[in-house]
This record gives C-alpha cells, sequence and structure tokens, in this order.
C-alpha cells in the first residue's frame, strides 16, 4: 500500500501505532485559491516509481495508475506470488483484480488532454491518452504488470470503492469464478480531483496553518474532511489455495454487504440514509456469521464532516449494541484524510494490519470529542492500544450517492 | 546535419520506448525498430512526435507508416530536412 504517511505495511504499521499523521500544507493548493490547502500525498514516489515501473511504462501512466501498481506489486510480493516476467508468455487465469477509483485520470485530461484538443492539436497528444483516461486504467495496468488473466476491472462508488471492491472480490472467489484476487482501489492527487470537493465546501479550511490536526474524524471541531490520496491493495485467495502453498495469511474476509440508501429517507447524493447503512451493517455481520459482541473493533468511514455522530449511532443501532458495549471506533482518516476511491482499500489493510498485529490505532484529532458522541468516550482511543485478543474487526465505507459497503474480517 | 548524428540522435530517441533497452547498444542502421528492438507498435505514435519535435520537420502519416528501421528514419529525416 501507499498512504500519505507510510510506504509498504511495515512503514505503515509504524505509522498508524505512532499516530502519524500524513497532512501537509501544499503551496499549490495555496496558489490556486483552494479554501482546503491541505492534503495527503504519498511522498518520494519520484524516486520510488523507478523502482517498480520502467520510463516505457511510467510515460503512459499518471498518479492514480503509479499508485495502485506500486500498492499491487507490494502486495503480490508479500503474498509470496512469484512475477511472471514481461517476455514470459504465460498467463495466471486463475487470478484477476478489481482496483477502483473514485475520479481516475482526470489530471491527464486537464493538463494534457484537454489543452491540446482545444487547441486543435489532437495529432500531437501521443499514444498513452486513452489507457490514462480510462477509467479502467488503474486496473489495466496492474494486470500487465502481474499477467492476470481471470477478470480485470475498476469498479467506481466514490468513497466506497475500495471497500466494495474488497466485497466484490470475496464474493467472486466465494463462487469459484476465481482463486486469487486483488482487491483494493486507488486515487490520485490531483487538484482537479479536489477542487469539486473545495468547491462544495465539505473540505476543512479551519487548519491549513496546522496540517497534522486538520483531519479531525468525531471532534467537536470537525469543519469537513481532509483529501488524500495513494492506494491500498489486498491479495484476497481461496482459502485451501492459500494454505496449500503455505502463504502468511493475515486474516480471512468473513463476509460483506454492499447496498444503497436510495437518496430517500434522509440520503441524498451526498448524505447517507441511515436506514440504508443500519441495512448494510446488518447484512455483512449476518454473511459474516459472527454475532455482534465478537466484533472487536470498527474502522469506521468517519471523514470529520456533520456525518460522524449519525454514524457511530448507526453503528450502534445496526449491531444493537449500547455504546458501552460497541467495540472499539477509530478512523484511520484521522491519519490519512480521506483518499476517496483509495480510502477504502487503504483502510481495509490497515484493519487486517491491526488484526495481524493485535492493536487499534488511535484517532488523532478529536480529543474534543463531538458532544453527541460523549457516551462513547470510552469507546473511541485517541492513542493506539494494544488489544492482543483481538478477533474480529469490521470494516465500512459510506460513499458519495448513498452507497455503502462493510466487510467484516477475522485474525488468522 | 550529417546522417551519423542523424542516427545517433534517432537511436537516442527511441531508447526510452525499447523494453530491453540494451538492445540499444549495436543498432544499426538496418535494425528494426518493431522487430528487433521490440518498440511497441502503439508508441510509434510517440516517437514520430519526438522526431518531428528534435528535428523540426513534419512527418505525413503516410511517410511514417514506411519507416520499419532505424535507417528509413533516419532517411526520412535527411529527405525532410532538404525540402526545408
Amino acid at each position: 500500500m501507499l498512504a500519505p504517511n507510510a510506504h509498504g505495511k511495515d512503514a505503515f504499521v509504524a505509522a498508524l501505532r505512532q499516530g502519524k499523521s500524513g497532512i501537509r500544507h501544499h503551496a499549490h493548493l495555496a496558489a490556486a485559491n483552494f479554501a482546503c490547502q491541505v492534503g495527503g500525498i504519498p511522498e518520494g514516489v519520484e524516486e520510488l516509481q523507478t523502482k517498480y515501473l520502467s520510463s516505457e511504462a511510467l510515460m503512459a501512466m499518471n498518479p492514480n495508475m503509479v499508485y495502485a501498481a506500486i500498492a499491487a506489486i507490494d502486495a503480490w510480493t508479500d503474498a509470496g506470488l512469484p512475477r511472471i516476467a514481461p517476455d514470459d508468455d504465460r498467463v495466471d487465469w486463475d487470478t484477476g483484480a478489481i482496483l477502483g477509483t473514485g475520479i481516475g485520470g482526470i489530471d491527464t485530461i486537464a493538463e494534457k488532454l484537454a489543452p491540446k484538443t482545444d487547441a486543435g492539436k489532437v495529432s500531437r497528444l501521443g499514444s498513452t491518452m486513452v489507457e490514462q483516461i480510462m477509467s479502467s486504467g488503474n486496473s489495466a495496468r496492474v494486470a500487465g504488470l502481474l499477467g492476470l488473466g481471470n477478470q480485470v476491472t475498476t469498479n467506481s462508488s466514490a468513497c466506497n470503492t475500495g471497500t466494495e471492491a474488497v466485497v466484490e472480490a470475496f464474493y467472486r472467489i466465494r463462487e469459484g469464478r476465481a482463486l486469487r484476487m486483488l482487491a483494493g482501489g486507488s486515487e490520485g492527487h490531483s487538484k482537479y480531483i479536489w477542487a469539486g470537493f473545495d468547491a462544495m465546501k465539505v473540505l476543512c479550511k479551519t487548519h491549513n496553518d496546522a496540517p497534522e490536526k486538520a483531519s479531525r474524524p468525531m471532534s467537536a471541531s470537525a469543519a469537513g474532511f481532509i483529501p488524500g490520496s495513494g492506494a491500498g491493495v489486498l491479495v484476497l485467495e481461496r482459502l485451501d489455495v492459500a494454505l496449500a502453498r503455505g502463504a502468511r495469511i493475515y486474516a480471512e474476509v468473513l463476509g460483506g454487504a454492499v447496498n444503497c440508501g436510495g437518496h430517500r429517507m434522509g440520503g441524498s447524493m451526498t448524505a447517507p440514509n441511515p436506514t440504508g447503512v443500519q441495512k448494510c451493517i446488518r447484512a455483512a455481520v449476518q454473511t459474516a456469521g459472527v454475532r455482534p459482541e465478537e466484533i472487536g473493533a470498527i474502522n469506521g468511514h468517519l471523514t470529520a464532516t456533520f456525518a460522524d455522530p449519525h454514524e457511530v449511532a448507526s453503528w450502534s443501532r445496526a449491531l444493537e449494541l449500547a455504546p458501552e458495549k460497541m467495540p472499539l471506533i477509530h478512523s484511520t482518516k484521522s491519519l490519512i484524510g480521506h483518499a476517496l476511491g483509495a480510502a477504502g482499500g487503504i483502510e481495509c489493510v490497515a484493519s487486517v494490519l491491526e488484526l495481524h498485529h493485535g492493536f487499534v490505532h488511535g484517532s488523532i484529532n478529536c480529543e474534543d470529542l463531538h458532544p453527541s458522541l460523549a457516551a462513547y468516550a470510552d469507546r473511541i482511543p485517541h492513542r493506539t492500544v494494544d488489544v492482543p485478543g483481538l478477533e474480529v474487526l469490521a470494516k465500512a465505507s459510506f460513499g458519495f450517492g448513498d452507497v455503502n459497503g462493510c466487510v467484516l474480517f477475522r485474525k488468522h | 546535419m550529417e546522417q551519423q548524428e542523424i542516427f545517433e540522435k534517432v537511436v537516442e530517441i527511441i531508447k526510452p520506448f525499447v523494453k530491453a533497452p540494451e538492445g540499444v547498444t549495436g543498432a544499426k542502421m538496418e535494425t528494426s525498430i518493431l522487430k528487433d528492438l521490440k518498440v511497441n507498435s502503439a508508441r510509434l505514435v510517440d516517437v514520430v512526435i519526438e522526431i518531428e519535435d528534435a528535428f523540426g520537420i513534419e512527418v505525413s502519416d503516410e511517410a511514417a507508416d514506411k519507416v520499419r528501421t532505424i535507417g528509413d528514419a533516419v532517411t526520412l529525416i535527411l529527405a525532410e530536412q532538404k525540402r526545408k
């Protein structure tokens, strides 16, 4: 995975444990008159990408695709799977990828395609435009790098993209259509992605001078989310296949669900229908076959908008657990911002690593807990807590479009 | 510009597009861009754009289609430069 605060699982685990923020002030946002001038962008990628990708490949890849490729290759390598050389004609027919994105290659469009097209210089665009602007650019490039031969697709469901990818990959394997699926999401960092959110006034503009304090999920001073970027990818594999090859298994996907709230009953394009949210959580828990009491931690969607307290209340209602009986609740977005199409992917990776290592990272920047969450105060750690008995974790994302996704992992 | 100078410049332009960059050493006028250097045929468009920029010429689609070897590219460039 590749997040604003770390590259690779070991660095990410350390960053989560330490509560390390990846949010920085970015001069180019200030220059472009953004209200929110801070965000999360993976660091050191210009040099890092040369270790993963040939210059020939990089000529046809925008940041969204680069992030996805780095995360996918890391996940593949960590899973102990061999790389098929580019000139080796074998295809891995049993392995596919669902790597989503929320916005995709908009930077290529805005910086290259649109200006040259409008200037009447279409013939000067070169051959690499389509594969960078097509929504499936990230998954398509990864397929070639890894020789994938099963379903390769880019799903898109806004903030739910990465979590939905994991749920869809889980069901594909369970149906016997693939032995192995890469699942997750990526998102670039272009100001053209972030501009629309800034214009809607859902980004936090109150902490441009204190970037690491800017992402404040569940706080009384939450004033909008902080945009992020990067990629998170899991390798999902049929259990018997993984065991047979001696793979290191971090966790088991017990079940998951996705749904939509229909933009009714309180829901809209940008606000969740609480009934839809609760139905999704319940369905995920049911397919997982666990009792709510068995869930040790919740990695929430929790972006630092007005929706945070409503989300926690929905979890409580869906699980039918009183506040004091709730699992520990935390928000990875407090450290890395909201990485949009990559969020679910990065946060599922965080969840799986937390399960594997037996800890729940603290949510930073909510010492001033939202008053509506007072009853849950004991369940919301501000600093990392070791939870050696952590067995089951529930992860959910709730996206624009009133779309919901929830997946349950169990430590292996 | 001399033929040798053009040849070397063309090789430099093609190098980033070659999947196995080592294959570029020992390149000759007869070296086939697609077959020997294994340049992705989809990227020939980009090679032509770079050549146009580097030598200040315009290459028609028909002329570009006829280029198979580095030598063909060099010959094309020499001809275009003479026409200007």
